[in-house]
């Protein structure tokens, strides 16, 4: 399985490389200034998702920095063990969705405890592989083009999140054993 | 929906804080929420003015138009209301390929690219149109082949095989993106008659 690591560390260099070496010789793009004209959209782009950010992240920093979030998770404790979910992973199932470093923390927590090649460990590693910060995707991709209704998307991004939350830990109690 | 658990998230902290008799905590977290989200913003600067200059030259060369001919077939069924040789056509294409492989960085980019050449096809600029919403079910379900995160924090914390977890992953994330895409479809007819009524 080592190469498929090789493939995405090569992947980046590989485009930095084809990109300009294509466009140079076989359609003569004056690359330099092409490259000038497209990254100049970068900064703007930038700044407008300042904002939309800042709301979502303050509100995500009241959930979890007050404990509100601990309070949710001890609300549905009962009902997890009834159907024997992990409750060591369900903290992800709640951070996952909202934010992206602090999923990330967990998962290295949870490595830390029971280490990386445990069932926890291997389970957290699908969970957070398989699913993507919903809210951020959100507000950075609507909040830089200035989209302010979302309509259906936020409910779409939180059921397929829990999909794969339910399918990583059936998929991985089949291939692994608990 | 988004309106209703942005107030429930900030409700509930705030009454968390009260019930503790620690109010301050809800200032204290607003600051650091806010102050976090700048710094991500900054940290996005680097890579949306890189990404988007390669990007230009990649537009500039025809690359992308021949990488949405390439895939048209499966573009053309998530993304019908499309003309298929619309520019968005190949930054939607670069951005799933780039999510493929689990290059975060560079999939950000393309994926706001694709969002921008969206906006120009869209009826009403502060409303969503339903090609977003499904380009945003693609990115929010995390479609990867290779969960290159993950795979170097199990190497990190020295894992015996860091990279078993692909096969369990690329599952798990076909499923999630699977239900991404029959709900967007389920919603977006169920969005298109409620208009037409």
């Amino acid at each position: 399985m080592e190469w498929i690591n090789w493939i995405s560390k090569l992947m980046i260099p590989a485009l930095i490389v084809f990109i300009p070496l294509y466009a140079a010789y076989l359609r003569t793009v004056p690359v330099y200034e092409s490259f000038g004209e497209g990254s100049e959209e970068g900064f703007p782009t930038a700044v407008q998702i300042i904002p939309h950010l800042v709301g979502m992240m303050v509100a995500v920093s009241i959930f979890r920095e007050t404990g509100a979030m601990q309070f949710y998770l001890k609300l549905f404790q009962p009902l997890l063990s009834l159907i024997h979910f992990p409750e060591e992973s369900f903290p992800l199932a709640l951070l996952r969705p909202i934010s992206g470093a602090g999923s990330l923390a967990f998962v290295e927590s949870i490595f830390r405890a029971h280490g990386p090649d445990s069932y926890l460990g291997r389970l957290v590693s699908t969970m957070q592989g398989s699913t993507d910060t919903t809210l951020y995707v959100l507000t950075v991709y609507f909040g830089a083009v200035g989209i302010r209704r979302s309509l259906y998307a936020v409910k779409v991004g939180l059921l397929a999140d829990m999909a794969g939350f339910v399918a990583s830990w059936l998929i991985v109690t089949m291939v692994f054993g608990s | 929906m988004v309106n209703h658990i942005w107030l429930w998230m900030i409700l509930s902290g705030v009454v968390a804080a009260v019930v503790q008799g620690r109010v301050d905590l809800v200032t204290q977290a607003a600051l650091t929420g806010a102050k976090e989200a700048v710094a991500v913003c900054i940290g996005l600067i680097s890579i949306l003015v890189f990404w988007m200059g390669m990007m230009r030259i990649a537009q500039d060369a025809g690359l992308l138009e021949k990488l949405a001919r390439l895939l048209r077939p499966a573009v053309r069924f998530l993304f019908p209301s499309v003309p298929p040789d619309h520019p968005a056509m190949g930054y939607i294409l670069s951005n799933i390929s780039a999510n493929m492989f689990g290059l975060g960085n560079a999939a950000t980019p393309m994926g706001i690219k694709a969002m921008e050449e969206l906006q120009k096809l869209n009826p009403d600029p502060k409303t969503a149109s339903p090609a977003m919403c499904t380009l945003l079910a693609l990115n929010t379900s995390g479609f990867t082949l290779i969960p290159t995160t993950i795979i170097g924090l199990r190497m990190k914390y020295g894992s015996a095989d860091p990279a078993e977890i692909i096969g369990s992953t690329l599952l798990a994330t076909m499923i999630s993106s699977l239900v991404a895409i029959l709900l967007d479809r389920w919603f977006r007819s169920r969005y298109f008659r409620s208009r037409a009524e």
